[in-house]
């Protein structure tokens, strides 16, 4: 099926070099590039390769084995995926789940993602966490003066900082999920927002009206809402157009629950600072320990941007700490009810450990009726 | 402050007792983490554990450690004299499990007011009670598997009824599947069914809808009191439902299941230790899922360490044990640091960059009689684990690890026997889980038999079946390309899918030597990996590495001089925990002595695998290749072959000759011992008496030896451990099926069978001769430290693995003990040894004949330290580097000898596993395990022995004696003891003739078994009315007749001895307990030679 794959080349910004195969999609130009990341998750990765927030990465996945289970249309957190590409250690030829209902691989294909397999991706993933995130460029080399022209896109590879991915993901227009009588009517920003957090909205009790990043305050509060929500996202949160002039106006006025990019956006728009990781945190098993209670829960995590905690206005609490390098994981400021947390408490993919913080936001709500 | 409990200072743990199928040294890794932690916590650690033969038992690991039988009336004596604040019982397998249970319905704990931590006496009654335990799960709203509970055989049909068959049955409170089965309809029902009822101690059987063919999952979880749980790791079977988890190959983490159904499990696991309420520590919950719909149900919940988790360890690098430890005194998970980062907490879920496969190892060669299939209950004996990039390169890894003479999942020469079978055949042969399976899979796919075929067949995940098609297409391409055309793309593919050079050579035709030099020429070399807990996210301080073939090596340069200690392998019959007992000493001693200790082994129960143990890990199999690789990058002074067994013993020529520095004793010297001709010239040299033999390759050069030396003769290959396929015959027709069984058609063919350099060998079998062990050091000084004598309470002809032995020795004559000794040092002396030597000898009528000696660490060892008090394993490792006793000494190390008490080893065999073999011990070792008894006089060290192998001595009672007719002069000298100790007596016929004779009343005589009408010896076992059987072999005439006693025997757990000598000794314990109560004293007390403190 698959035939023999052709050579391919990853070329890091700093000029790292990793052999591969090809594997998924093939770009135009036989070059494809991004902001390369690793995430450690054991199980998940059509969930971690559909997430709008991978927009402009390239996912490098320190499991070996990935696309076991297949891939099947109930897993999706997006209509498609948005990130730049895949680099793996080992594909199946043939996959095994009584849910699948196509080869990950084909799903690439289909979704015009490319890929590379048989990378020592150990090896990459200590050459990041020694050097941070960095962009690269990989290709196929079929085709004469392939290497070079990796090594030059490679070279001039950007980040992701500064640049609004979230207008590449967001919503062209609003849609509404959840049962209209549902208790709590919530309006969603989304910057790139994924199905799980729909669900678990829905599931506690919320309709909800996802409306485009760009959507003006007035627009937002004309529709009444219990709560507004912030969701998850790619990138930069600096660099989301507007989106922090627009959350900073409706804070005070509607409880605001925010997730990830959301706490960034949230975390700016109450004049905290962020700043960039040197890795991020990409994987499912990072501890996270609530401040109030002492107890540790295990969380999903996604982002290569925090809020400065020190930055936040006075107020504000942090409530979320993560128990391997101190970021902050979430606050709140109880005068203005807003709950926010960096991590992903509706998993997809992910331990559900923290899936209560959807009742927290449903109780603020009922608390401002 | 510290989070630690103040209120407690001292700790009672009870360790797992012997090496017994279904639980073997996971728990004294486990339990020696525990002591460990808890002592650096500054807590009193007192120990209680029957087996000398573990780490954890080593007087410097507790500040009290009882060497005493595993049972309530002994602890509860440990209890009275230590007054212990809580007792932690979860971390010493099913065995301290139970024992704790005893303890507390006996009222024991609540007695001493002593607490249970870890696990309340509720929670493991709720998770041990299947009947409490599926109410639990169902009042949690897990699904469990159609059940119903039976006491009785007809409420058992009821139930099964009621279900529909197929059924399985499960017994409550019991231990690696033991009486476990599985029933297709009513006739199979009544025997599964009364089998299990029996295995049971509470009598009650869970008859259960068969859910055969299911996916098998586990997860291993943490609690700790501040009710934070973590997943430490996911392990999926590679063998469906229907073979005990224990004996299928599992494969870590779990491959086929996707996020939104791992999530699902997780939950499950969290829910299930949160109702079953293991407040802190670990767990090991079990699950099974309908392939075709996910259907996921719980099928059991260990509160408890256990080998899963010693398995979870291993592969993740987090220490279950070591953590469960902390967090019984108080700690939460957040509050423990990682080992491995050192930055960051244990309240996380370790991630994997690699695939874990461990495969079981089992010992079906030493049971001819039994069937060797698989199913419900557990038969392995030890097992493998091996650390691959990908599942294909672990799977082959694991395989070339088991030590059965295979290079890897087929690609050598062993798979010729596959050919043989049409595709029906091997299909059929494919739908029965046997050991044998994968390599038949394997070779069936790589036929063209479809992958879908395959699954319906056998169950097995198409996944998995799909990945092992995969080597076959690599094979053909390898087979096409050729040696000479294999570019580094090739090599570097083949090597990712774990084909050894081995495969290879044998692919192509040439030595493994030309295709590991093609290979380094193409500049394909091993690079090492980093077991690390979270996929390289963070950096790793802990050296603990696996091979693979990638781009990066992460092995951090060597800053002192390296020592290389390889392991000994899974454990099997012969060889097991007392050797990797070696190791760690070995290990020990050599990091305090500066060098820089590295530790090879590929078995993921043991001490010597905790990455704590030794200053690297390499968690490898034990191969020339494999080795060789590790050698090359690491450059070692000096390599220790001669501790961990015959594993690292059979390396040791080619590490030689390919420039590796052996340690201690030459090769050249080592190889001198087991060659028999050379030997022989030795011993007459030396003028040390040996029993006449030769050695042979045919059955005709047999039967000359034979012809003239005389029969009865001892008959075994050369270069085996354990008496592998030894026995002793008595004439041409036994010596012709023995020589045949030793060439190409027996178990031992596939490694080798005879040849010029690998000879039968044929000696005189002395009858009725004392068998003496000796076990010593020689330095390169030439110096000789007898580290103890063993005296054989089986006299020669029992294989001394399986016989029991005392110290000092009870009978030998002070003559006979220093010949030994000066033929000891006299042999080391000739043999050059630098280290260890084992010497075995047969006494007869005083004379004293020399049968084998090994220059190598024997299995007695751990024993003899612990009996003497003289670390020997620490010494030798020191004198094999150069060192001298008499430094040792000036240090410290070396020791005089304990005095002033009596330690007896026994032996523990696996006969209940295998009910259809014979219980009579002959040449062929068949133990799994030892227990010791130490106290002051022999009989009470006897009777301790016997208590702890679970062969309790009856005070009172009627002894029912069978005796062959050479055995009845010395069985009367037995059987009048027992009568004055007012024991009534039973015998057969003849033997009861014998005794009347004599003069000793017999109360009860009974028939041959089957001969006559009336009552016979197996319907008076059977009616419970005997409490001791003594049954001795008639040589060499039919012996159905003993099988059927012992069996009987063994099947109503009648305590049964097979020797006189051994009746003899069982009287002797039987008379001291009589006249006294067992006292318990710890190590450290008879080690202290306070004898005046000891009393009487």
């Amino acid at each position: 099926m698959n035939g023999r794959r052709s050579e391919a080349l990853l070329v890091l910004h700093d000029g790292a070099v990793f052999e591969g195969e090809w594997c998924g999609a093939r770009p135009d130009d036989g070059v494809a590039t991004g902001e390369i990341v690793f995430n450690t998750t054991l199980t998940g990765y059509q969930e971690v390769v559909t997430d709008p927030s991978y927009a402009g990465q390239v996912i490098a996945f320190t499991y070996p084995h990935i696309g076991n289970y297949g891939v099947t249309p109930d897993d999706d957190e997006s209509a498609q995926p948005f990130c730049s590409g895949v680099i793996v250690r080992d594909l199946p030829r043939r996959h095994s789940n009584w849910r699948a209902e196509l080869d990950f691989e084909r799903f690439l294909e289909r979704h015009g993602v490319p890929g590379v397999v048989g990378v020592d991706t150990r090896r990459l993933t200590r050459h990041l966490r020694d050097q941070g995130a960095l962009p690269g460029a990989f290709g196929p080399l079929d085709e004469p003066g392939a290497e070079e022209r990796i090594r030059a896109a490679a070279a001039e590879a950007r980040p992701t900082d500064g640049i609004d991915l979230v207008a590449r993901v967001t919503a062209a227009s609003p849609y509404t999920v959840g049962d209209p009588d549902a208790p709590y009517s919530v309006v969603a920003y989304d910057f790139g927002i994924k199905r799980s957090i729909l669900r678990r909205l829905e599931a506690a009790g919320c309709r909800v009206e996802v409306v485009p990043a760009s959507t003006p305050v007035d627009e937002i509060l004309g529709r009444h809402p219990d709560g507004v929500f912030l969701s998850n996202g790619p990138g930069d949160p600096a660099a989301v157009e507007g989106a922090q002039e627009r959350v900073a106006a409706l804070v005070g006025e509607v409880p605001i629950f925010g997730i990830c990019l959301g706490q960034q956006i949230l975390g700016l728009s109450l004049g905290a600072r962020t700043y960039k990781l040197p890795f991020g945190h990409h994987g499912g098993n990072h501890p996270v320990e609530e401040v109030a209670t002492g107890k540790v829960e295990i969380t999903s995590q996604n982002h290569n941007y925090v809020v400065d905690p020190e930055t936040l206005p006075a107020g504000a609490e942090v409530t979320h700490v993560n128990l391997n390098d101190g970021a902050c994981e979430g606050f709140r400021l109880p005068e203005a009810s807003l709950i926010a947390v960096q991590h992903h408490p509706e998993a997809g993919p992910g331990p559900h450990d923290a899936t209560h913080m959807f009742e927290e936001f449903t109780a603020l709500m009922e608390r401002r009726r | 402050m510290s989070p630690r409990r103040n209120d407690i200072e001292s700790i009672l743990l009870i360790g797992s007792g012997p090496i017994v199928i279904g639980q073997a040294c996971e728990f004294d890794y486990s339990g020696t983490q525990a002591c460990k932690v808890l002592r650096e916590e500054g807590y009193r650690v007192i120990l209680v554990n029957s087996n000398p033969a573990t780490i954890m038992t080593d007087p410097e690991f507790a500040d009290a450690t009882y060497v005493e039988p595993l049972n309530v009336d002994t602890v509860r004596r440990v209890i009275e004299k230590e007054r212990p604040d809580p007792l932690l019982p979860t971390l010493g397998g099913q065995t301290s499990l139970n024992l704790a249970i005893g303890l507390a319905e006996g009222g024991i704990l609540d007695e001493f007011g002593v607490e249970m931590i870890g696990a309340s006496l509720d929670a493991i009654r709720t998770a041990e009670d299947r009947s409490r335990f599926k109410a639990a799960m169902q009042e949690i709203g897990l699904e469990v598997p159609g059940s119903g509970f039976a006491y009785t055989v007809d409420e058992a049909l009821e139930v099964a009824a009621e279900i529909g068959y197929p059924v399985i049955i499960r017994p409550s409170h019991i231990l690696g599947g033991g009486g476990t089965g599985i029933a297709a309809d009513a006739d199979e029902m009544r025997e599964v069914a009364w089998n299990g009822l029996k295995a049971s101690p509470i009598s009650e059987i869970l008859v259960e809808q068969s859910i055969a063919g299911w996916k098998e999952f586990e997860l291993e979880v943490m609690r700790d009191h501040a009710d934070n749980c973590v997943i430490v790791c996911s392990i999926e079977n590679f063998d469906a439902m229907g073979v005990h988890t224990g004996d299928s190959i599992t494969v870590a983490p779990a491959q086929t299941l996707s996020d939104v159904e791992y999530q699902r499990m997780r939950d499950s696991a969290f829910a299930c230790i949160r109702r079953i309420g293991v407040d802190t520590g670990g767990s090991n919950i079990q699950f099974a899922v309908n392939p075709a719909d996910g259907q996921q149900v719980v099928i059991e919940m260990n509160p408890r360490v256990s080998r899963s988790s010693a398995l979870a360890s291993k592969a993740t690098g987090f220490p279950i044990a070591k953590i469960a430890a902390k967090l019984a005194v108080g700690y939460t998970l957040d509050e423990i640091p990682n080992d491995i980062t050192k930055k960051t907490p244990a309240s996380f879920e370790p991630t994997i960059d690699y695939v874990v496969t461990k495969i079981p190892r089992w010992a079906f060669e030493k049971f001819p009689e039994a069937r060797g299939v698989l199913g419900t209950q557990m038969q392995s004996v030890g097992e493998v684990m091996a650390i691959g990039r990908t599942f294909l390169e672990s799977f082959q890894k694991a395989c070339r690890s088991l030590e059965t003479g295979r290079a890897g999942l087929n690609a050598d020469p062993v798979e010729a026997v596959y050919d043989e079978f049409s595709d029906d055949e091997l299909v059929r042969r494919v739908a029965v889980p046997t050991p044998e399976r994968p390599f038949q899979i394997e070779a069936a796919l790589r036929r063209g038999i479809p992958v879908e075929r395959i699954h319906e067949v056998s169950g097995i995940d198409p996944w998995f079946l799909d990945q092992l098609a995969r080597l076959g297409e690599e094979r053909a391409l390898l087979t096409q390309i050729g040696l000479d055309g294999m570019a580094r793309s090739d090599w570097r593919r083949a090597k990712r899918l774990g084909f050894s050079d081995a495969q290879l050579a044998w692919l192509w035709g040439v030595d493994g030597e030309r295709v590991r030099s093609a290979r380094l020429a193409a500049d394909v070399v091993t690079t090492y990996k980093t077991v690390d807990t979270c996929a390289a996210e963070f950096e790793a301080r802990t050296p603990y590495h696996y091979s693979t073939y990638e781009d990066e090596d992460e092995v951090a340069p060597v800053e002192r001089p390296v020592v290389m200690i390889l392991g000994a392998g899974p454990n099997r019959i012969g060889q097991g925990i007392e050797f990797d007992y070696c190791c760690v000493h070995a290990a020990f001693a050599l990091s305090e002595a500066g060098y820089e200790t590295v530790m090879v082994n590929c078995n993921p129960e043991t001490v010597s695998t905790d990455y704590d143990t030794s200053d690297r890990l390499f968690f490898e199999p034990l191969t020339v290749e494999d080795v060789l690789n590790i050698a090359d990058a690491l450059e070692p002074h000096g390599v220790i072959v001669s501790l961990g067994g015959q594993t690292p013993l059979k390396l040791a020529q080619a590490l030689d000759t390919a420039g590796v520095p052996i340690a201690g004793t030459s090769p050249a010297s080592i190889d001198l011992a087991e060659d028999r001709e050379q030997f022989n010239a030795l011993c007459a040299r030396l003028g040390i008496a040996q029993p006449p033999g030769g050695t042979a390759t045919s059955v005709e050069g047999a039967l000359k030896v034979a012809a003239e030396v005389g029969y009865p003769v001892l008959v075994r290959p050369s270069y085996v451990l354990g008496g592998r396929a030894m026995s002793i015959v008595y004439d041409d027709d036994g010596l012709t099926s023995a020589m045949e069984e030793l060439g190409l058609t027996g178990s031992l063919g596939r490694e080798g069978g005879l040849s010029a350099e690998r000879p039968a060998l044929i000696d005189r079998f002395l009858e009725d001769a004392v068998e003496v062990d000796v076990d010593a050091v020689r330095d390169r000084s030439g110096e000789v430290l007898i580290g103890g004598v063993m005296e054989h309470i089986e006299e020669a002809g029992v294989h001394s693995g399986d016989s029991a032995c005392v110290i000092p020795p009870p009978t030998l004559p002070a003559e006979a003990v220093a010949a030994i000794e000066d033929s000891t040092r006299r042999l080391a002396e000739a043999l050059d040894v630098v280290g260890l030597l084992n010497v075995q000898y047969a006494v007869k009528d005083g004379e004293v004949f020399i049968i084998e000696a090994n220059p190598r660490a024997s299995r007695t060892v751990p024993f003899v330290s612990k009996a003497t008090g003289v670390p020997l394993a620490k010494v030798a490792a020191r004198v094999m580097l150069g060192e001298t006793l008499a430094a040792l000494r000036d240090e410290g190390v070396v020791v005089p000898a304990k005095q002033g008490h009596v330690s007896v080893k026994e032996a523990v065999l696996p006969f209940n596993r295998f009910p259809e073999v014979d219980t009579l011990l002959g040449p062929e070792m068949r133990s799994t395990g030892e227990v010791m008894g130490i106290d002051r006089s022999f009989g009470m060290a006897f009777a301790k022995s016997q208590a702890a192998a679970g062969n309790g001595l009856p005070e009172t009672g009627t002894i029912f004696l069978s005796l062959a007719d050479r055995d009845k002069r010395a069985g009367v000298v037995a059987a009048r003891r027992f009568a004055d100790l007012g024991f009534s007596l039973a015998a057969t016929r003849g033997t009861a003739d014998a005794l009347e004779q004599e003069g000793i009343p017999v109360d009860t005589v009974v028939a041959k078994v089957g001969e006559e009408t009336g009552v016979d010896a197996v319907d008076l076992i059977a009616s419970g009315k005997v409490d001791l059987v003594v049954n001795t072999p008639r040589g060499r005439g039919p012996r159905a007749d003993g099988a059927h006693i012992r069996q009987a025997a063994g099947r109503y757990g009648v305590p049964a001895v097979t020797t006189v000598a051994a009746a003899l000794a069982a009287a002797a314990g039987a008379t001291e307990m009589r006249d006294r109560q067992p006292a318990v004293r710890s190590l450290q007390e008879y080690h202290q030679g306070d004898q005046l403190r000891l009393g009487v």
